[in-house]
């Protein structure tokens, strides 16, 4: 079996299931924007939003970009490392909170946060 | 499954492809990975400046949300006909594939210029990437002028993507038919990966900074 034979494949999907996953991700980004809209504190605002986008991300990736219909190896090489990357450069934010209770001793609240 | 282990054993053994893909979309695929650990940096920067400091939540309905929200509509139809060039070229068809390139290429023209417009909004304000603007820092005591620099510094990069994006895309349409299957598929994972970061920038820079006071 030649190199090229084995690349060569069909393209799973039909063009029902890529209509179904764009409605889907505008319906999440409808969602989203009212969000934005209904005063939520901003911690609980940006959990559901993390949430939203990485449901739009995996839909893109696994349907889209075709990774679900891959082999698994492929998966397997990409995504957990990129998982674990991503979630390393979280080890900053101490640093931030920190620096922020050094410049402002009272919790400091815009007019924003207010509500 | 004992079947599928000892056809993947036997896949590592040595003179296949174990990945089932080219060595171009492994590249590709590669490149997405180190490009997505870029935006994750710049946009966890981000959150770092913005949780240790007094943050704008300058956004108003009109313009920079309908924008936004439209530029986020605009970029996921383009994925869509992304994905009408990629199996159109999976028939062979290369007519269809070329006219869903452009159809794609031109949607991502429209994000640029969307994109354009809501800046010169914001710059004619008076933002710029080292200073807010007068109102903004006296309705938010303290701001940091940092808001323009991340702004300006992530929507720019993937502005840039874009517009790299755009013409990847139509050096594809113009050579469709030398081109395989597998490498129009390749110009298709770009374009997607491009729109999936946009998935995270629209919400952390719009959405966390819409203007809700009164």
């Amino acid at each position: 079996m030649t190199a090229h034979a084995e690349t060569e494949e069909h393209f799973a999907g039909s063009n029902k299931l890529f209509f179904s996953v764009w409605f889907w991700l505008l319906l999440l980004t409808g969602f989203e924007v009212f969000l934005g809209y209904i005063h939520l504190r901003v911690t609980l605002m940006l959990v559901i939003l993390m949430g939203a986008s990485i449901i739009k991300a995996a839909l893109i990736v696994a349907y889209f970009m075709h990774l679900r219909f891959e082999r698994l190896p492929l998966v397997l090489t990409i995504v957990p490392a990129l998982v674990i990357c991503i979630c390393l450069l979280l080890v900053f934010f101490p640093d931030s909170f920190r620096s922020r209770a050094l410049r402002s001793p009272a919790p400091v609240q815009t007019p924003a946060e207010t509500h | 499954m004992a079947t599928e282990a000892q056809a993947i054993a036997s896949d590592w053994g040595g003179g296949r492809l174990p990945y089932r893909v080219g060595h171009r979309k492994l590249g590709m695929w590669l490149f997405i990975m180190s490009d997505s650990l870029t935006f994750s940096a710049l946009l966890i920067g981000y959150a770092y400046v913005r949780a240790s400091n007094v943050w704008p939540t300058p956004f108003k309905f009109y313009p920079s949300i309908i924008f936004s929200s439209v530029m986020t509509l605009v970029l996921l139809s383009s994925s869509l006909t992304m994905v009408m060039a990629v199996s159109a070229s999976a028939r062979r068809e290369t007519s269809k594939v070329r006219k869903w390139i452009l159809a794609t290429a031109l949607l991502g023209v429209t994000f640029i210029v969307l994109h354009m417009i809501e800046w010169r909004h914001l710059i004619s304000e008076g933002l710029t990437p080292f200073k807010l603007p007068e109102e903004w820092a006296t309705k938010w005591p303290g701001a940091t002028p940092l808001f323009g620099a991340t702004f300006f510094g992530i929507t720019g990069m993937h502005m840039f993507h874009v517009a790299t994006g755009c013409i990847y895309l139509l050096i594809v349409a113009g050579r469709v038919n030398k081109l395989k299957h597998e490498d129009v598929e390749i110009s298709g994972l770009y374009w997607h990966f491009v729109d999936l970061v946009w998935m995270f920038v629209f919400p952390m820079i719009y959405l966390l900074s819409i203007d809700i006071t009164k």
